[in-house]
């Protein structure tokens, strides 16, 4: 007896929401056995996660601040992966987009909020392309493996944010601790509704408007899903793959650092040492369970906050340590992501 | 006449109300069961080390007082990610008071702490205060300046390794206090420091130890989280010299000795004033003396004669009669920056950001 597993031509409506509900279930199954062994109750443990993310007004804002940071980074890398392009570095593009912005605001602060915010979403914007677009000039050029440079080039701006909150931008009142000086006020993204959610939500919502339709309704998106799905058709077709590669690294990396300037100048005011853009790897789970879909991602990344602050709420609600929640969100993501597979490979056994 | 009456009156109103308003401000008496405290651990309790011991401050105080119910969140980041876990904290776990257990969380400390007056906050290593905000830390370069005498005592090649955690001021002066102690039994001896822009990184701390081995260093020090730099220590049979908690379990046969944290000297006293209502913002800085920091029990290694010198060190820092920075100081480049029978204020020792003479590394600029 053989396991063969072969891919399926096409997946109706109901077998997806059919295995999409069967894995969370399963996940949710599996993850109670795990709680139950902890010595916690499945069912308690639940309603805490539940309650944390959801359970109130104050709960629900704390879980979109956390989804924020997720959306946008996972709108940048959906797009090079509809081109089967592996830009993972989302995370470094988003923290070059910050020092750009702590740039802006460190040699060229100006009093108008309009101005001053515009211009560090510029210098995000393009600090975050450049960093991308070496990577996809490399592979343009040289065929160089681009999950390896975007990698590698996080590093790198990790590096880069140490040398300038250690070095020449640490503020001299801070008693010679790594942080940049706060952010004059004009630098700070106005938040809403006395939570902490920022502007920045706007330009989520309009952003994944903007790739909904670049992806799904003009020519530039049609040539990259070709590209994804047949590159050498896309070839035959007359489409130049390489040129494409550039400039799709660029405006995915322009996103994410646009999502890191949003995470320095809405939460943390000030640049300082272990700055993280938040998630930039979570992101690349969030864009591949919502299929590429710019705006179901939107939901996915809402729900994977609920699941990070479900990972708090069982640490000061039940008593868990940080392991445990981590094992529970281990579980949660393994059994959603295996559904994926059986929603696009029959598994047939062969006898003999 | 009725002026002056009037004067009097007015200067005793002004007195009373301001009575009235220190009393106001300080805070009612909290019965023990409804403190809740709270504890933001920068890492897991499992790291054998920083975080380790903090916890094994919380279950002592947790002992002490009989009702009080703490919660802890570990791997908390030190960024705006913390925010939320203190919020929860006070609203879901009713925690009117917060230990913040790294300097990272110092602007969100003072964030919360804005928009919940009532509840107190400790924030260890920091120096941000506000009326619901107070600092703690420890003296920890008292016991880190003995074990440099060890550790001068026991090289043979002079050459003593040292693996550090972030150039910021705390880690700074540890290391000078150290290589004060070395210098002062081994005149000649240098210490070479590596970064590990990481406080938890056992694998980063591991490769650190073996490159320092690597170069020629008979003899470890360290300022990390983990147990790792002994344990690598251990394996290449250096002599090492732990941080945080006794780590001879780490390294059975090369643990000298290692500067150690006893934290519950420092909640302690935090929770016993929250429950009294006498509890006020200040700047905790707490030696030796207060029991804050120690020097863990020596190793097979360290001969008797040494055992002696640091016994009565240790005694003259407790009794006041010796101040680890006390000058003659020189720093790297020669030049003397503490006189001869001056010593530093403590505000001088807290920005630390130069090294004294025998160290072999840079502080990054």
């Amino acid at each position: 007896m053989r396991l063969r597993a072969e891919k399926r031509i096409d997946s109706p409506a109901w077998m997806t929401f059919m295995t999409t509900a069967l894995s969370v279930l399963l996940a949710l199954t599996a993850g109670g056995v795990f709680l139950y062994l902890q010595g916690v109750s499945p069912f308690a443990a639940y309603a805490a996660i539940l309650k944390s993310a959801f359970g109130s007004g104050y709960d629900l804002s704390e879980t979109a601040v956390k989804a924020l940071p997720l959306a946008i980074v996972s709108l940048a890398v959906m797009l090079s992966f509809t081109m089967l392009v592996w830009n993972i570095g989302g995370e470094g593009q988003a923290l070059v987009g910050a020092l750009a912005a702590a740039a802006v605001v460190r040699y060229f602060p100006v009093g108008s909020k309009p101005a001053m915010l515009s211009m560090m979403a510029l210098a995000a914007v393009f600090a975050g392309g450049f960093w991308a677009g070496i990577a996809g000039l490399l592979k343009a050029k040289w065929n160089v493996n681009e999950i390896i440079t975007t990698l590698m080039l996080n590093y790198i701006a990790m590096r880069l944010l140490e040398y300038f909150v250690y070095g020449p931008w640490r503020d001299p009142s801070s008693l010679g601790f790594p942080m940049t000086k706060p952010f004059i006020a004009a630098a700070r993204l106005p938040s809403l509704w006395g939570t902490r959610i920022h502007m920045g939500i706007y330009a989520l919502f309009f952003l994944t408007a903007v790739m909904e339709i670049l992806l799904w309704r003009t020519r530039f998106g049609y040539e990259i899903r070709v590209m994804g799905d047949n590159a050498r058709a896309a070839r035959y077709a007359g489409m130049d793959c390489m040129k494409k590669v550039v400039g799709v690294m660029f405006i995915s990396g322009a996103i994410a650092g646009f999502a890191g300037m949003c995470e320095v100048s809405g939460l943390q005011g000030r640049l300082q040492s272990g700055f993280s853009a938040q998630y930039g790897y979570t992101a690349i789970i969030v864009a591949w369970l919502s299929h590429l879909r710019p705006s179901l991602s939107l939901i996915i990344a809402f729900l994977m906050g609920a699941l990070l602050v479900g990972g708090e709420a069982l640490q000061i609600g039940m008593g868990l340590p940080m392991a445990s929640a981590q094992i529970l969100q281990g579980l949660i993501l393994f059994f959603v992501l295996g559904g994926e597979f059986f929603q696009n490979y029959r598994v047939r056994i062969d006898a003999g | 006449m009725k002026k002056s009456v009037l004067h009097v009156l007015f200067v005793f109103f002004v007195f009373f109300s301001f009575f009235a308003f220190s009393i106001a401000v300080n805070a009612a008496p909290i019965p023990v069961a409804e403190i809740n405290p709270g504890y933001v651990y920068i890492g897991p309790v499992g790291d054998g080390g920083w975080t380790y011991m903090q916890d094994e401050g919380r279950r002592a105080v947790d002992a002490a007082f009989p009702g009080l119910k703490s919660t802890i969140v570990e791997s908390v980041g030190e960024g705006p990610e913390s925010v939320p876990v203190m919020e929860r904290l006070i609203r879901q776990n009713k925690s009117k008071l917060i230990f913040a257990g790294s300097f990272g969380y110092m602007d969100y400390v003072e964030e919360v702490a804005k928009k919940y007056p009532d509840t107190i906050f400790m924030h260890v290593s920091g120096y941000k205060r506000a009326d619901n905000v107070g600092t703690m830390f420890g003296r920890m370069y008292q016991p880190r300046y003995l074990s440099g005498l060890v550790a001068g005592k026991v090289t043979q090649s002079g050459n003593i390794g040292y693996v550090a955690a972030h150039p910021i001021p705390e880690v700074i002066r540890m290391i000078n206090a150290f290589t004060l102690g070395v210098r002062k039994t081994n005149p000649g001896a240098t210490v070479k420091v590596i970064w590990l822009f990481s406080w938890f990184d056992p694998g980063k701390e591991k490769e650190a130890a073996k490159a320092l081995i690597d170069s020629g260093c008979d003899v470890l020090a360290m300022h990390a989280d983990t147990g790792a730099v002994a344990q690598a220590a251990e394996e290449a049979k250096t002599y090492v010299i732990g941080y945080n908690n006794d780590m001879s379990q780490y390294a059975p046969t090369m643990h000298l000795t290692a500067p150690i944290w006893d934290w519950e000297k420092l909640f302690s006293p935090i929770v016993k004033q929250v429950a009294d209502g006498t509890w006020k913002s200040e700047a905790i800085w707490w030696g030796m003396k207060e029991g804050a920091v120690d020097l863990a029990p020596f190793g097979p290694a360290v001969p008797e004669d040494v055992r002696k010198l640091v016994a009565a060190e240790k005694a003259d820092i407790i009794s006041g009669k010796q101040a680890v920075f006390t000058g003659p100081i020189k720093d790297q480049s020669g030049t003397v920056k503490i006189k001869q029978g001056e010593t530093m204020s403590d505000d001088d020792i807290w920005s630390m950001g130069w090294f004294v003479e025998g160290v072999l590394g840079e502080v990054p600029k």
